[in-house]
């Protein structure tokens, strides 16, 4: 009993021993822990602070409403509004593919659809939230609503979206948005607008949408909001309102513009009208046209490759970045050239035996009209587009004297208009074939330029504007299509001043000989005169054809065996009433064959509703066929002949 | 008559112990209330587990130590018998298999483990008279090791590591060699690095992300993070109840039951925990005195272990929601929601109770 008992002491002892020693062990843990609520929430409260108010609240952009455009008259051409789209965000979702796939009970979502998703997302980030479908009606949006819960990542937007209402018409000039990529980002990042853009998906891409981004965009506003885990708003705690953009007031005019495309018809080519006065441009064609509205919730692929693919190139914004030989429409500013030198004043005449050559050469540079002109002084020259005058005109003036001249209408250099991406066009001069082809100049080059031949090469846009120049006696005038800006909150309008560029000093005398041969262009025994019959006003032109593919030496050009892609380019240019010019414009028309007949038409209606109001009958288009080809023949310019050619 | 039945009504009811839980539980309902955003129905629900789990405690305070010893060897192998059940029959939730479709009733079988094993172990030693040879322990471990084994490959790490502790407690307290544990000690710290050699860079990755959430923000790492958030800029004084911005934004994982403390540390700050470290300190040194005057091995060892498991559970909760220790799904005892947790936590309280309240009847 007694060492029972000893033993059960002892055993206590040893157990209260070991508890005393847990004891230690649980109070020290305590105070480890009590050490590290001290650490955290004492010593580092500051900082655990902060983000725990950077987790609550957040900072949500509002894109402001992008400002109109709209026409001389207030017709919308591009404008806002609201549609639901159906949202994903990839980083959100574990299977995309099966997501999508349960989503499709709900909402429709077609292959292209699909297509297009697929495209945008490989152009967004992981964690941008994608639109899988647009313009939701409301009994989609309403279905997916109730089910929203079982799609995590999934949601449905409310977004303003950009809205071109004339589609086709005018696209090249108005251009369109389409969403923010890489590449944007770095753009809007140098040029420190990067942060006014967190509102926004979209950005101006082309036209006047991408020229006027600054004042179409407006200002993003900010809403500080508490939010919860998963980002949705709680509460507002402040707000800062964006402004919305500025509307652009074209000095365009909506119903021309479409006078004018249906002008063409399905043919290819441009149009550029300007008033020569103020440089506002009246009309801005390039054919064929697009849908912009396929751009705006990104073009899917099918849609992309059929615009991209197809050999009419009607992404190509024609009066900028085409480059045509002037053909002769380049003849009048040779022929101002040639006056203001001094040379060819009148009464002074050549005899044209239908062919030029040069001293000691038995090439023979051609006329259009083999039989030749006869006697032809300036004026006449102009009129009927004497080929075998200008090239003894080029060749005394010298390349160097002649393109200097002209550069001064515009040619080989940009215009500063107000949509991006204008080509130079070229003028030719011995130093740039140097620096090109390190090879010299030869004189035979300089022969073909004085018809506008050769390495020359305009865009639609420098040749309305060197007529515009023309027509306005020499003062340039910046070229423009924006006529106004105005505030959208207050309606206020701001008016663009009219810019000179360049004022070229002519002898009145000159430019009106050069006039005359324009104005007898369009009257009869011109090559262009249908285009002034029964007009009611004076009609100042050039007729132009550019040659696509080379003629051999001895070969003949005929129309009607050629392939239609073969023919040569049509070119006009005109300005009207001649005595006061209102209106000065270029048409070109692509593979068109003859300037007179198949540019010239066109010009005509457009001239005819903007000085008249005159509407165009449907039939005027059969009166260019019963014209003889004869009356309207332009010059066959003989081809950009090879070098060793020359000298034979 | 009132009186004499309110006195045999509180006859085997420790006060102080009892004042310290109730005033615990009392304040679990409030956190509750905000952790649950608010939630009536969540109080209620909670409330009903508090008075079921009272009910338990009164009813297991009121049987006498010996009882409770004569059904240790029947529960543990009852234990062990539905684990094996578990294993085969078992019902898939969470992707592990914990529960035992019986009748009408889902149970747990693990939570019987929690309170089977220590008493299977506190039996064992009972009856084991003198100083407890290696062969003791070595049979015990075995006990110990078949349920673990069984739980682990539920898988449910974190109640196996818990019913690990609460064995080891009594082998432990029953006078497991000093020597015997520190060689484990150094032999598990050597093994380390072989093992580490041994796993796949995947699963490096799994445990370096365990023990540094802030490797994997976003992922497996987002929970600790937020919670820490949520306790370091609860300040010395809290935001208030109600107005944790963590917890009543959402931004708090599993708040109403792992991650609570995250709402009281939030609301109640450095204040608040330090008076929560202090009510758990007082029932745990009321536990160890208990465990320290108790009259028979069986009560001793089973009342150090209890006291020391409730300790634990509160360590490694408290520990894993401030990010010292890597995050195993353990509740905080006594405030965390969940009615088996609680009815079981009281049972153990109610068996303290017991031990301490039938000593005198022993001793006579």
């Amino acid at each position: 009993m007694g060492a029972e008992l000893r033993n059960y002491q002892h055993e206590q002892y040893y157990f209260r021993l070991r508890l005393g020693f847990t004891a230690l062990v649980v109070l020290s843990l305590f105070a480890l822990l009590a050490f590290r609520f001290y650490y955290l929430q004492v010593k580092q409260y500051n900082h655990y602070q902060t983000l725990a108010e950077n987790n609550r609240i957040s900072l949500i952009p509002i894109a402001p409403n992008r400002g109109l455009i709209l026409d001389k008259n207030g017709v919308v051409l591009a404008h806002n509004f609201f549609v639901y789209t159906l949202e994903i965000t990839p980083a959100k979702i574990k299977d995309l593919e099966v997501t999508i796939a349960e989503i499709s009970q709900f909402v429709e979502i077609s292959p292209l659809d699909r297509k297009r998703f697929n495209k945008l997302r490989q152009e967004s980030r992981n964690f941008e939230s994608v639109p899988i479908r647009t313009h939701l009606n409301e009994v989609e949006a309403a279905k997916f609503a109730v089910n929203h819960y079982r799609f995590p990542g999934v949601e449905i937007k409310s977004r303003l979206f950009r809205h071109y209402p004339l589609g086709k018409l005018g696209s090249h000039m108005v251009g369109y948005i389409g969403r923010i990529n890489d590449k944007d980002l770095v753009n809007l990042e140098k040029s420190g607008d990067l942060s006014n853009y967190k509102g926004s998906d979209h950005v101006g891409k082309s036209g006047l949408e991408q020229f006027y981004e600054t004042q179409l965009h407006g200002t993003t506003g900010f809403q500080q909001v508490e939010v919860d885990a998963d980002g949705h708003a709680v509460r507002v705690l402040s707000s800062n309102a964006p402004i919305p953009g500025d509307n652009l007031i074209l000095s365009a005019d909506s119903k021309l513009q479409e006078i004018a495309e249906t002008a063409f018809g399905d043919r290819r080519g441009a149009l550029v009208a300007i008033n020569p006065k103020t440089g506002e441009v009246l009309s801005y064609v390039s054919q064929p046209t697009f849908d912009p509205n396929l751009f705006v919730g990104g073009i899917d692929t099918e849609n992309w490759k059929l615009l991209n693919d197809s050999l009419d190139k009607p992404l190509i914004n024609r009066p900028l970045r085409g480059i045509y030989p002037p053909g002769s429409t380049f003849k009048p500013f040779v022929a101002l050239a040639g006056l203001e030198a001094g040379k060819r004043t009148p009464p002074f005449a050549i005899h044209d035996a239908g062919y030029f050559s040069l001293p000691n050469s038995r090439h023979r540079y051609r006329d259009w009209k083999p039989s030749g002109h006869g006697i032809v002084d300036m004026q006449r020259a102009i009129t009927i587009s004497c080929d075998t005058f200008f090239y003894g005109l080029a060749m005394e003036l010298g390349i160097e004297k002649l393109t200097s001249f002209v550069r001064h209408f515009g040619f080989g250099r940009k215009s500063d208009f107000d949509i991006k991406g204008e080509i130079e066009g070229l003028l030719p001069t011995p130093e740039w074939k140097m620096r090109r082809f390190k090879q010299p100049w030869y004189p035979g080059e300089t022969v073909i330029v004085g018809i506008g031949q050769g390495y020359t090469l305009v865009t639609p846009l420098q040749l309305a504007q060197a007529t515009a120049i023309l027509a306005n006696n020499g003062v340039a005038m910046k070229p423009h299509l924006v006529a106004q800006i105005q505030n959208s909150l207050t309606g206020k309008r701001h008016i663009l001043p009219t810019v000179v560029q360049d004022t070229i000093t002519l002898n009145p005398d000159n430019m009106d000989i050069v006039r005359r041969g324009m104005v007898d262009v369009t009257l009869p025994g011109g090559t262009a005169a249908s285009i002034g019959a029964n007009a009611g006003y004076s009609i100042a032109a050039k007729t132009g054809t550019a040659q696509v593919i080379g003629i051999r030496q001895n070969e003949k050009y005929n129309e009607h065996t050629i392939n239609e892609r073969h023919r040569d380019h049509a070119l006009f240019i005109a300005f009207a009433p001649a005595e006061d010019p209102q209106i000065a414009l270029a048409v070109i028309v692509e593979n068109g064959g003859h300037g007179g007949s198949a540019a010239g038409p066109i010009a005509r209606k457009v001239m005819d509703y903007y000085l008249l109001g005159k509407l165009p009958i449907a039939e005027a288009a059969k009166i260019d066929v019963k014209i003889p080809i004869n009356a309207t023949g332009n010059a066959t310019t003989p081809p950009p002949v090879p070098e060793e050619e020359l000298y034979d | 008559m009132i009186s004499r039945l309110f006195h045999r009504f509180v006859l085997h009811i420790d006060a102080f112990l009892m004042a310290s839980l109730l005033f615990t539980l009392l304040a679990s309902l409030f956190i509750l209330y905000s952790a649950s955003g608010q939630s009536v129905e969540r109080v209620y629900a909670h409330g009903i587990n508090i008075a079921v789990a009272l009910s338990v405690l009164w009813v297991v305070a009121n049987i006498p130590p010996n009882q409770l010893e004569r059904i240790a060897l029947p529960l543990y192998l009852l234990g062990v018998a539905l684990l094996i059940g578990v294993a085969l029959f078992g019902t898939i939730s969470h992707g592990a298999r914990r529960w035992l479709n019986v009748g009408i009733i889902h149970i747990q079988p693990s939570e019987i483990m929690r309170i089977a094993l220590p008493m299977m172990l506190a039996w064992y030693f009972s009856k084991r008279e003198g100083k407890p040879k290696p062969s003791h322990f070595a049979f015990a471990g075995l006990l110990l090791a078949i349920p673990v084994a069984l739980i682990m490959k539920q898988p449910d790490l974190g109640t196996s590591l818990l019913i690990t502790a609460s064995g080891f407690f009594i082998l432990f307290l029953a006078g497991l060699n000093w020597k015997f544990l520190l060689g484990v000690a150094t032999l598990l710290a050597s093994l380390t690095p072989i093992f580490w050699s041994m796993l796949h860079d995947y699963q490096r990755r799994r445990i370096e992300i365990l023990f540094d959430p802030t490797q994997d923000p976003l992922g497996a790492g987002y929970h600790t993070i937020q919670a820490i958030i949520a306790i370091g800029s609860g300040g010395s004084a809290g935001k208030g109840w109600l107005n944790g911005t963590q917890t009543q934004l959402d931004f708090l994982p599993e708040r109403t039951t792992d991650f609570i403390f995250a709402v009281f540390s939030e609301e109640f700050g450095f204040l608040g925990n330090m008076m929560l470290l202090g009510l758990f300190s007082l029932i745990i040194i009321r536990g160890l005195m208990i465990a320290s005057q108790a009259q028979s091995t069986f009560s001793r060892l089973l009342a150090g272990s209890i006291t020391l498991t409730f300790f634990t559970y509160a360590f490694v909760n408290m520990g894993m929601v401030s990010g010292i220790l890597p995050v195993v799904g353990v509740p905080l005892p006594l405030i965390s929601y969940g009615g088996t947790s609680m009815v079981m936590l009281c049972l153990s309280f109610g068996i303290l109770m017991s031990i301490h309240t039938h000593k005198k009847l022993v001793a006579t």
